[in-house]
């Protein structure tokens, strides 16, 4: 039993670092740009299946794909970004973003639905199914290579944004767009890039996420709602916090797992209004101006 | 004479920045008091903290006998505190009219004609049935000081009333209020126009970094040499983004 | 203006008299099918709009209380041992079901700003949802719950169901319009437009929110249990279907979020097109595409929504050269003399304000 408990904290930990990089992306948006990207979930998804066909067709190398997807996951989200996003403005602007990147998750979901049909695929390579065995713990390869992917994720964010003079426009931008503008930031142009960036990271957290998960376009709205949990509780805007959440989250379902499987998942929405309700901004996140 | 608003050694800090510092000031019932102080000196803060918008770190709020530090904003308004913005704040989508039925307490038609009588006293009743977004902004101006006397508060806090209005309409502004004032309503002014000040107010206290540096007479005030170093000669129109924030 | 009134009383009676004399001229069993859909969802969407379109919170979990009237009436149906007509006897049951999960959830959800109010409504959401899937004994899981049999011929039950719906919609539509027009209706409105100022005059936003999303729960229950016995059966995602409140969303900013009879017409184009398209295309997503697509059309082009924005055209078709009227909720006032700096209005509409505004400050005050 503890053995059981103790490996379901090993699940946890790894499957969390494949979340994370999910989720960083999405709290990425948020932070700078106060978007709500719903269509995170089905965008992870997309990544997946971008990863699929280069492996089944030109027999890419999971990883060595990425080169591929990921500036393909850059140009699509540049592309919504400048085509939905940029235009709404006003007070209700959050709200109003959440509501169209919903809407451009069920574009997207329907299209991939078309392409490939209800049936569940799933991502291989060697490393996929093999795990080295360490003190009597199973840890597969590829959750490995996904922790420490994660890890270089996070750390090349952090350069960008705090070594960086394009970094330094994002955060400028972060904690006041107006007087950013006044000091010469191109704002619409960070706006883009920015999305672009959390959505480009995306396409390694599809990556990870096909070849640890069987999936289908419907996997996206179980996705978007952990992400969310994830993200809300690290607090929005908080790419620390994002890891932090995700491997907590996930040792937790991963432990809940053990007696009761259907179960499992409530434990994320009901952490999410929890949290949303006691402390709003997460545990890491940004202290909320009063006014709506 | 006692004091109807009465602030007590309030302090309030944004992270570390104190806005506010042991800051004490006195508005005696049927006065018209004002308060000034160069850009970021903390007037609007002050409000924020009387009016609930923003907790206090320290001090306390006296409105006559009563407590009400940190009260929420509801119930500052119940109390009898009434408060204007320095970016007019009005509800775009309704009319004119509705925007004042949102404060009025009593029942159908003795609310209407009251808020009907208050639209014709600041001179905006010709607009009571067109949506309160339509309206100029010193025609919003007008609109909020309207509204917030609807519900007859005692004491009327008023952010920069003159802001960014036309001399006409500066003056009709200080005509309401001392009208108002004479059928025995407080007046808290919050203001940069030095000729609105001086002309209007009984007493006028001056806030630099938080903290008050003289309290006086008109008069007095403006020959104070503290005030002057306050405000380093010229004083320089606002350019706050958001209402609420530390002015 | 009594001639104004005159014509839409006029219309308003032929309107009533059409909608009785529907079924009857139209007497094909799949014709008034998509009628009573469309009737379910103007009601539905009459009710979302009394709560999300007035005061502002854009719900996503309306299919909770919706799903959950659904429920209610299958478990009292099975429970009780409910047969025949008498099962129509449960749907004040749905409505206070409805009712009484709207407490809590609001206690919840409305004390968050309002992006992460719809979070939180998703949430909820895909909480009742898996509820659903996973109390097997109370809700039956995967295969969900039947209605009793209603000894009804098909053309008898399309007809009868017609006129229920339509009671409902009548009845949904009545409450919004009375709401709109009392001063409850008022300070959710000026919720919408400035909670923090509302609260500052006084006006107990709590409870009227949370008066408001009860009542939106009845009447969403209510139907729930409505559309549970046309469609004799209720399952997990069914009940509880996350495209129910996007669905919601679209018909009401489609016609004017916040207007009566805007999500009415939403409803109206919305719901018989989706039917129509799932119907057709059973396997595909193709109804879900469209919906988004036309979502994303709607806010980039008409965000204001069809009744707002043909009223527009017909004003100024009306009163030729005035200036437009800027939108109402969603822009930030534009000082027209320019000395006060604010966040510069930079959306189109934002610029024809402030055009509109510099045009009035150049003549009086």
């Amino acid at each position: 039993m503890a053995h059981q408990i103790y490996q379901a904290i090993v699940d946890g930990i790894l499957v969390g670092g494949v979340y994370a990089l999910m989720a960083v992306g999405l709290t990425l948006i948020f932070g700078v740009l106060d978007i709500i990207n719903i269509a995170q979930g089905v965008l992870v998804v997309l990544g997946a299946y971008l990863s699929y066909e280069l492996s089944t067709r030109l027999h890419m190398d999971l990883f060595l794909g990425l080169l591929i997807t990921v500036p393909a996951m850059f140009v699509i989200g540049v592309v919504i970004q400048w085509a939905f996003i940029r235009r709404l403005r006003g007070r209700e602007r959050t709200s109003m973003t959440l509501l169209v990147t919903y809407a451009v998750a069920l574009i997207i979901e329907g299209i991939l639905y078309e392409i490939y049909g209800p049936n569940v695929k799933q991502l291989n390579a060697s490393y996929v199914q093999s795990s080295v065995h360490i003190f009597g713990f199973y840890l597969p390869y590829i959750y490995l290579y996904g922790f420490a992917l994660a890890v270089a994720v996070i750390v090349a964010i952090y350069a960008l944004l705090y070594r960086t003079r394009f970094g330094r426009s994002v955060r400028a931008t972060m904690q006041d767009e107006t007087a950013a503008r006044l000091i010469g930031v191109d704002v619409n142009r960070v706006a883009a890039i920015t999305f672009g960036v959390g959505v480009a990271v995306t396409a390694a957290g599809g990556m990870m996420f096909g070849a640890t998960n069987s999936f289908n376009p419907n996997s996206g709205y179980d996705l978007i709602s952990r992400l969310l949990a994830i993200i809300i509780l690290g607090g929005l805007g908080s790419i620390g916090g994002a890891l932090a959440a995700s491997v907590f989250m996930l040792t937790v379902e991963s432990l809940v797992t053990i007696w009761s499987p259907e179960w499992a998942i409530v434990v994320f929405y009901a952490a999410l209004v929890v949290v949303l309700v006691i402390r709003p901004t997460g545990f890491f996140g940004r202290q909320p101006v009063r006014a709506q | 004479m006692t004091a109807l608003l009465r602030t007590e050694g309030v302090g309030k800090a944004y992270g570390g920045v104190h806005a506010l510092d042991s800051c004490t000031v006195e508005v005696e019932e049927g006065s018209v008091a004002g308060l000034i102080g160069p850009n970021g000196s903390g007037k609007t803060t002050l409000f924020n903290v009387i009016t609930g918008y923003a907790k206090a770190d320290a001090g306390h709020i006296y409105l006559g006998d009563r407590k009400i530090t940190n009260a929420a904003p509801d119930r500052v308004f119940g109390f009898g505190i009434g408060r204007t913005f320095q970016l007019t704040r009005i509800f775009a989508s309704l009319t004119v009219l509705e925007n004042m039925l949102v404060a009025s307490p009593n029942g159908r038609a003795a609310a209407r004609r009251r808020a009907m009588e208050q639209l014709e006293f600041v001179g905006i009743a010709g607009h009571h049935a067109e949506p309160a977004g339509t309206l100029s902004y010193g025609q919003r101006k007008l609109l909020e000081l309207a509204y917030v006397l609807v519900a007859d508060p005692a004491i009327v806090l008023l952010d920069e009333p003159a802001g960014g209005v036309n001399l006409s309409l500066v003056n009709t502004i200080a005509d309401r209020i001392r009208e108002l004032n004479a059928a025995g309503k407080t007046f808290l002014i919050v203001e940069h126009n030095m000729e609105f000040v001086m002309g209007l107010c009984d007493r006028v206290t001056v806030l630099d970094s938080g903290t008050v540096v003289a309290a006086g007479p008109p008069a007095i005030i403006r020959t104070d040499r503290r005030v002057l170093n306050a405000y380093l000669g010229e004083d320089l129109p606002d350019n706050d983004p958001h209402p609420g924030e530390q002015s | 203006m009594s001639a104004q009134r005159a014509v839409s009383g006029a219309a308003l009676i032929v309107l009533v008299a059409a909608a009785v004399a529907f079924p009857v001229i139209f007497s094909s069993p799949v014709v008034t099918n998509y009628a009573v859909y469309a009737l379910i969802f103007v009601a539905v969407v009459s009710a979302w709009n009394v709560f999300s379109g007035f005061s502002g919170y854009i719900s996503l979990g309306h299919a909770v209380f919706f799903g959950s009237g659904a429920y209610a009436v299958g478990i009292a149906a099975k429970d009780w041992h409910i047969t025949g007509t008498g099962v129509f006897a449960l749907l004040p049951l749905a409505a206070a079901v409805g009712a009484v999960i709207a407490v809590p959830f609001g206690l919840i959800a409305l004390r968050v700003r309002r992006h992460t109010f719809i979070v939180i409504t998703i949430a909820i959401f895909f909480i009742f949802q898996l509820m659903a899937y996973n109390l097997n004994s109370f809700t039956g899981g995967t295969i969900g719950m039947s209605a009793p049999f209603l000894p009804w011929s098909p053309t008898t039950f399309n007809d009868r169901f017609y006129y229920i719906t339509l009671a409902c919609a009548a009845g949904a539509v009545v409450m919004a319009v009375l709401i709109r027009r009392s001063r409850f209706g008022l300070q959710l409105r000026a919720i919408r437009d400035d909670e923090d100022r509302a609260r500052g005059l006084g006006v107990r936003t709590m409870r009227v929110k949370m008066t408001a999303l009860v009542l939106s729960a009845a009447v969403a229950g209510l139907v729930g249990g409505v559309w549970f016995l046309y469609l004799t059966q209720v399952l997990p995602n069914t009940g509880f279907d996350p495209l129910f409140d996007l669905a919601l969303v679209l018909m009401a900013f489609l016609g004017g979020l916040g207007t009566i009879s805007g999500p009415i017409i939403g409803a109206l184009i919305i719901e018989p097109g989706q039917l129509y398209l799932t119907i057709k295309y059973t396997n595909g997503y193709a109804s879900e595409i469209l919906l988004g697509a036309l979502f994303l059309l709607i806010v980039l082009f008409m965000p204001r929504g069809l009744v707002p924005t043909f009223g527009e055209w017909v004003r100024r078709a009306r009163t030729r050269g005035r200036p437009v009227v800027p939108p109402p909720a969603s822009q930030r006032a534009a000082p027209p003399s320019g000395l006060r700096s604010e966040e510069p209005a930079t959306s189109d509409e934002g610029r024809r304000g402030l055009k509109a505004a510099r045009r009035r400050a150049g003549r009086a005050t």
